[in-house]
């Protein structure tokens, strides 16, 4: 970036000195300008996105999750294993990952409900006569190559890992909130004990070991799909090799890795 | 050089090195590592302990739990789906996993529900055969969807029942009915025949017939002409002579 915002001021002043510039004067000058802004660069001024985005892109490995909607039965188990892996607290609004049911009626109105997040089932809905369609949607942190949520961190305190998991650091984190205003996925709650940020962290623990997160471990159908993203002969690459994906609200531009396929056009 | 110039001097170095102090002493040790984090949060969410063990664990004691599983309809359900998170009990065997065995557990996934994915076996939990639990009837690690009936008894149970105790208790319902296989999935299309003829009862009960002579037979030429057999005897029935 500053490399950029320098060349043209080093540009104009010889030219408009000396006349004629000579290339390798010239390029000996841009570069020690360039050279010389670097440690000040460093030193001061940090950009969270931009750094971790580098990263991401040129790690070993870029983690995702696939998400067939058709599959998911609505059972709550990945909600309860979920709860119990990380010590989600019980209470209201505490979820990682919850299921929300759709029900699109026949007059156009879209009902969407997800009682305790779903962990106990959904009671079956009573009228069935004005009912179009309906449906379960799975949804958790989308972990996106563009998190808002990281950009708005005033600490550092939420970032990107190299292999493109988002994370909070609960040491560090000062409970401003912010991030958890900024997600458009909901995805952030807060923690009611800790009082920090807290969020899905695709078991992060579990899958450095080699296991599967949790909610995948747990669910029953095979709607959850975790694995890398890229390159690799994978169970998720087969999926996003064989289903049109979709991800959420993708017009704003945060990159989600979470992928879903049969997913409804009134899903948000 | 004036005066001022080494006390602002000395008072610029001064700044500089409580700023460098500050830095030092805010800054977190690995902050700034790898990225505007701490590298040490990476590491302590790593660290955290794991509940769910992974099927894979399960697997290396109770083979024949998952080969069982493997074979039957749950084959793509974890372990723990069920029972839990089970790395407590890796680690320590006395303690153990959840081992649900009511019919409210079951419904989690097998109630009816109109959202659910048309074709995932369902049932209204409140009529089928409400209150046993599921798994009298449904093995748990290799459930099977419910089977059309084997026998005719399933449905035809009455008549069943009266059969046994006839003289013809000992007779198949085939010797008589000819029932096509789809009878038992679609009754109604494909009924099964029943024999109208005096022949066909003549090929027991005619004289001169092969069966044994413990069979009563009649003459079938005089006997009761011009009616047919079950017009004056209900097969069925104990009292058929």
């Amino acid at each position: 970036m500053t490399e950029k915002g320098g060349s043209p001021v080093e540009q104009r002043e010889p030219s408009g000195n000396d006349g004629p510039v000579d290339r390798r004067a010239f390029v000996q000058s841009l570069a020690a300008a360039c050279a010389s802004g670097l440690p000040l660069l460093f030193g001061v001024v940090r950009v969270p996105g931009l750094e971790a985005q580098g990263e991401g892109g040129g790690a070993e490995r870029l983690y995702g999750m696939g998400v067939d909607v058709a599959k998911c039965i609505g059972c709550g188990r990945c909600v309860y294993a979920c709860k119990t892996e990380n010590d989600v607290p019980m209470g209201p609004g505490t979820f990682n990952t919850w299921i929300e049911r759709y029900v699109i009626k026949t007059d156009g109105e879209v009902v969407v409900d997800s009682p305790e997040g779903g962990i106990a089932g959904f009671p079956p809905t009573t009228t069935e006569s004005d009912m179009r369609r309906t449906f379960f949607v799975p949804k958790l942190c989308n972990h996106c190559e563009n998190p808002p949520c990281v950009q708005v961190c005033p600490v550092g305190a939420t970032f990107s890992t190299p292999d493109g998991v988002v994370l909070v650091d609960e040491d560090y984190c000062i409970g401003c909130r912010y991030c958890i205003q900024a997600c458009p996925y909901g995805a952030r709650w807060f923690h009611p004990e800790k009082h920090v940020a807290a969020k899905c962290t695709f078991c992060y623990h579990r899958i450095t070991k080699g296991l599967q997160p949790a909610c995948v471990e747990a669910c029953p159908t095979g709607a959850r799909i975790f694995g890398e993203v890229e390159g690799r002969a994978t169970p998720l690459a087969r999926f996003i090799r064989f289903n049109d994906l979709q991800v959420l609200k993708p017009h704003l531009n945060t990159k989600p890795k979470v992928y879903y396929a049969n997913l409804d056009g009134e899903v948000r | 050089m004036p005066q001022q110039v080494p006390r602002l001097a000395a008072v610029f170095a001064l700044a500089v090195v409580a700023l460098l102090v500050a830095r030092r002493q805010l800054i977190p040790d690995t902050f700034g590592a790898v990225g505007h984090y701490r590298a040490a949060a990476v590491t302590a969410i790593a660290a955290r302990p794991v509940k769910y063990a992974g099927y894979q664990a399960c697997e290396t004691c109770h083979d024949q739990l998952a080969a069982k599983r493997l074979s039957g309809n749950h084959r793509g359900v974890g372990c723990e789906t069920c029972h839990g998170p089970a790395a407590a009990h890796i680690e320590d065997i006395s303690v153990k996993p959840q081992v649900p065995s009511t019919r409210e557990f079951c419904v989690t996934c097998h109630a009816y529900n109109p959202s659910r994915p048309t074709g995932f076996p369902q049932i209204d939990p409140a009529a089928h055969n409400y209150p046993q639990a599921c798994k009298d009837c449904h093995d748990p690690h290799a459930p099977v969807p419910p089977v059309v009936p084997g026998q005719c008894s399933a449905c035809h149970a009455q008549i069943w029942r009266q059969k046994a105790v006839s003289h013809h208790a000992r007779l198949a319902c085939t010797t008589c009915h000819e029932a096509d296989q789809r009878h038992k999935s679609d009754p109604r299309s494909m009924r099964p025949t029943k024999p109208v003829a005096r022949e066909f009862c003549g090929q027991c009960h005619a004289q001169g017939s092969q069966a044994t002579k413990a069979i009563p037979q009649i003459d079938l030429a005089s006997h009761g002409v011009p009616y047919l057999c079950w017009q004056c005897h209900y097969p069925h029935y104990p009292e058929a002579r």
